[in-house]
């Protein structure tokens, strides 16, 4: 196999045994973008020249009996919202086109310890705010098993560049599904972790509540390895969870045997597709043959999911973008000569449409007369969803469910209706509302040849049954489908 | 909940600080009336007693020494400015 689609384990091991370099890696990447980037625009910037002088840097450390972490040498992508200290990072928005960040996000700073390599920033939708890799400033992102539709969002990018082979994995930010309906669609592995897990210092913030920053990797292997670098603790964070962080690999060898699973039937929504529906329950039937339980469930109480979400989101999307006002950072508009005409038209000039339609919604439900109808009431009934997954998981250890209930749809197919947008993350939603991990491993390909993924959602801080059950089903199912391009 | 009129739109624009012309008024009348629409739907569950969430962990206010520690300094702070003066952000005239 090329080794630009080698795992970082499978590097790793091949790096220790000095059968190869950083160097011959960090190139076979850059080979791959420069055959397939123009069709598929998953980047926003490379960093070919830095990554290159990283490498070297590597193989030099190597040579010397350095010591081989999991991802030292190891090329990966970034989603361009998660700060790196002076490489350009631009949400995919004109508003911070220039920005360059002072300073590293913490994950950054992680994988800077293992020494990893930088490829460039994966391209994605302006500030996270999508679901088909349609609204970034610097065009859409091309799904690699068929370029005429889109690799899902908002982190497009980071998930076709995994799947096309132009970065061995990627981190990516999930908000409402952000990580896992684009594994789905592109047919990679994508982790959303619990709610505090991994620090959200430097990502630059969508709505605050909800963002968890997470993996996208071409097995189940890679996912636990890049988790047990990017969780932890962070005093940069109020929000992240204190305590030590478990060896996420370990679980990785566990068994399912008595493992007990639900399938809310909420989530099996209609409207699904035929084959997705096939594929979820192929999966379902796997679990019972490796000495599983499986039952149907109910959470009534999702039924409301989207609306929250679709309230909360974007209330705290508005107050998070009031700090882009022209003032400390990014576009400007100079022709103004007065401040407040200053602010809306760097505002109205650097925003995209959904963005704006995002914040709009969301100073809609803040502003008075409306707060008690919409934002508190999206926040009560967020309680009843809470606790119909607390209740779910007294009886079961997992849910499992489609990540979307389509595969990839066609470039254009919903950019004019953006509530039928919104609706394709009804799978994905609930999880981020309540703060669970949850993963979309690769199911299997569509008649048509598309990328199918399943769901597993764990409670809050078991994602080792997330991750045995997904390892499990990953040698179960035996994908091993990758794009022709 | 009551439909949303274009004047409510450019009500809520001018909170936002966004402007919008005329055709794109029109535009997102519409879509937000669909997309209100929608959410309003959780009206009809009942959460007579429900508290609202404040955070989905039971963590209580995180608290640190107040320690004097190395921050971002003011040059720093300063390199993406879009306009400045001497240690400052330059801003227009405050109307």
């Amino acid at each position: 196999m090329e080794i630009n689609y080698l795992t970082a384990h499978k590097l790793k091991d091949r790096l220790k045994k000095k059968e190869i370099s950083s160097t011959e890696i960090t190139e076979s990447v850059y080979s791959r973008i420069e055959a397939v980037e123009e069709k598929l625009n998953s980047y926003i910037r490379l960093e070919k020249k830095s990554a290159l002088k990283k490498a070297a840097e590597v193989d030099k450390y190597i040579g010397s009996g350095g010591e081989i972490s999991d991802f030292t040498g190891i090329p990966l992508a970034v989603k361009d919202n998660i700060c790196t200290k002076g490489v350009i990072t631009t949400c995919a928005s004109k508003i911070l086109e220039n920005y360059i960040p002072v300073y590293n996000a913490t994950v950054i700073e992680k994988l800077e310890k293992q020494d990893y390599v930088l490829v460039g920033k994966a391209n994605m939708d302006e500030f996270a705010m999508g679901s088909s890799n349609e609204n970034s400033h610097f065009g859409p992102v091309k799904n690699p098993w068929d370029t005429s539709r889109v690799p899902g969002g908002s982190s497009g990018g980071p998930a076709a560049c995994v799947a096309a082979g132009e970065a061995i994995c990627s981190i990516g930010s999930d908000t409402g599904g952000s990580i896992r309906q684009p594994a789905s669609l592109c047919g990679v592995v994508g982790f959303k972790p619990t709610y505090g897990m991994v620090s959200r210092y430097g990502l630059v913030a969508f709505a605050s509540s909800l963002d968890q920053i997470g993996p996208f990797t071409r097995d189940v292997e890679d996912c636990a390895a890049l988790l047990n670098v990017i969780c932890g603790h962070d005093k940069n964070d109020s929000t992240s969870i204190s305590g030590e962080v478990p060896d996420y690999k370990k679980y990785l060898e566990q068994d399912i045997k008595n493992l007990k699973v639900g399938v809310p039937r909420e989530l099996m929504v209609e409207g699904i597709d035929r084959e997705v529906k096939e594929a979820v329950e192929a999966a379902l039937k796997m679990v019972e043959e490796m000495g599983g339980s499986v039952e149907e469930t109910s959470l009534p109480s999702l039924e409301h999911a989207l609306s929250v979400y679709y309230i909360i989101a974007p209330s705290e999307a508005s107050s998070n973008l009031s700090r882009f006002d022209g003032v400390r950072y990014g576009y400007r508009n100079m022709e103004q000569k007065t401040l407040r005409k200053m602010y809306r038209r760097s505002r109205a000039e650097g925003f995209g449409n959904e963005v704006k339609r995002r914040i709009m919604i969301g100073t809609y439900c803040l502003s008075a007369g409306y707060y008690d109808a919409y934002y508190e009431k999206a926040q009560r009934v967020r309680t009843l969803i809470i606790n119909d997954f607390k209740k779910a998981f007294k009886k079961y250890d997992v849910l499992i469910s489609p990540t979307s209930p389509t595969t990839a749809f066609k470039i254009g197919e919903r950019t004019e209706d953006p509530l039928t947008m919104y609706l394709s993350d009804i799978c994905t939603i609930p999880v981020n509302l309540a703060g669970l991990p949850a993963v979309s491993i690769p199911a299997g390909l569509s008649g048509g040849g598309l990328p199918i993924g399943v769901q597993i959602i764990g409670n809050i801080m078991r994602e080792d049954n997330v991750l045995r059950t997904a390892r499990r089903l990953e040698e179960a199912i035996g994908f091993v489908g990758r794009p022709e391009l | 909940m009551d439909k949303i009129s274009k004047d409510d739109v450019r009500y809520v624009a001018k909170l936002a600080e966004l402007e919008f012309s005329d055709k794109d008024i029109e535009k997102f009348t519409s879509q937000l009336s669909r997309i209100l629409d929608h959410i309003a739907n959780i009206s009809s569950a009942d959460t007579e007693g429900v508290p609202p969430t404040s955070h989905i962990l039971d963590i209580k206010n995180v608290f640190r020494e107040d320690v004097v520690k190395e921050s971002i300094s003011q040059e720093s702070a300063l390199e993406n400015a879009p306009d400045r003066e001497s240690d400052g952000f330059k801003v227009p005239k405050i109307d």
